[in-house]
């Protein structure tokens, strides 16, 4: 049998945390990875209507926004329902060269598989919704995802 | 200079510093993923002289839904409640009884089922400029429901799984013998 001789004092050495800000260090690069940076701020209130048949969209990087609702600031800019493009307000004219400059930004081999998210207020009247989706087609946009929450029912 | 002993740097509030970093990140980024409904919109006419060879789609072939801006609905002429459209739709797409009022058929080849007779309905939604999105979304949702719920029920009775967890091929050919056919009308105002 060998003799286990114990050396000094009993009681338990101090555990060293030095290895502890490395292990938070890796959380925070996991998370600055699969995080994506909130690149526009949104200026109109959009609450977007529940649907239960939903997909999910595949690539940010192949998805490009149009933001329908009314202003956040309501006392500056008034109650009707606004088309936001990156960060300000826009006309339906603009969503031409707003389509443009998008697919511009992206890889030739990527154009064909351009989605357009519209994230669009319940509220919304149909009218403005049309204008964009004429808009989109003129500028040959032609896929496009409502955007929706996911919800259990819809009634 | 004199020579110093190795002095280890408490660490310890190493941690803390890493943990505030990484609630900041936390903070500031999103991780939702967006979810919706996708669609294709028709590619824009070149000319005026396409838009007439609508007209040559036979009546029965269309399942025709309107809204107007008090986001009524009216399905074949009739008003209805949204919850009755599913079925309808289901009713409409599948035939299942091949009635003269209901879609004419067509055969084709498919793989994995051989000749299938395959509906040459098309399901026309038209809405006015007052409708709530709200309302638009829901039966955009209803009709897409019909749908995915024929397409599951071929999908379990040939392949006994459902039709999200197909492969490819399969996907392609149930697709083909239930293809979707929403077709959005030009914009005008149907009033109401």
């Amino acid at each position: 049998m060998a003799n286990f001789v114990r050396k000094g004092k009993g009681g338990l050495p101090a555990v060293s945390t030095a290895s502890l800000p490395d292990i938070i260090f890796m959380l925070l690069f996991f998370f600055m990875v699969t995080t994506v940076m909130r690149e526009t701020s949104i200026n109109v209130k959009i609450h977007v209507p529940g649907a239960t048949e939903i997909k999910k969209l595949e690539k940010k990087s192949l998805v490009s926004f149009i933001y329908i609702g009314q202003p956040k600031n309501s006392s500056k800019y008034g109650t009707e329902p606004r088309i936001q493009l990156n960060d300000s307000y826009a006309k339906v004219t603009d969503i031409r060269d707003y389509i443009t400059s998008e697919r511009e930004k992206m890889d030739e081999k990527e154009r064909p598989f351009m989605t357009t998210s519209l994230k669009v207020d319940e509220d919304t009247r149909m009218g403005i919704v049309t204008d964009v989706k004429q808009a989109l087609r003129k500028s040959s946009a032609l896929k496009i995802n409502y955007s929706t929450r996911k919800v259990d029912d819809v009634y | 200079m004199a020579k110093r002993n190795n002095v280890e740097v408490n660490a310890a509030s190493m941690a803390d510093i890493a943990f505030l970093l990484l609630i900041f990140f936390l903070v500031t980024t999103t991780m939702d993923i967006d979810t919706g409904l996708s669609r294709k919109l028709p590619p824009m006419p070149d000319n005026q002289d396409q838009v007439d060879d609508q007209n040559e789609i036979k009546e029965r072939n269309v399942f025709v839904v309107l809204i107007d801006q008090q986001d009524r609905l009216m399905v074949e002429g009739r008003q209805m409640d949204i919850r009755g459209l599913r079925e309808k739709a289901k009713e409409f797409i599948a035939n299942p009884e091949n009635r003269e009022n209901l879609p004419e058929k067509i055969e084709k080849d498919i793989p994995f089922f051989g000749k299938v007779m395959v509906s040459k309905g098309i399901i026309s939604l038209q809405n006015d400029n007052g409708t709530s999105y709200g309302m638009y979304i829901k039966v955009q949702n209803e009709l897409a429901a019909a749908y995915n719920e024929l397409r599951d029920d071929l999908a379990l009775t040939k392949f006994g799984r459902k039709f999200d967890n197909l492969n490819e091929e399969q996907g392609k050919a149930i697709r083909k013998v239930y293809p979707q056919v929403i077709s959005e009308a030009e914009p005008k105002n149907i009033g109401g």
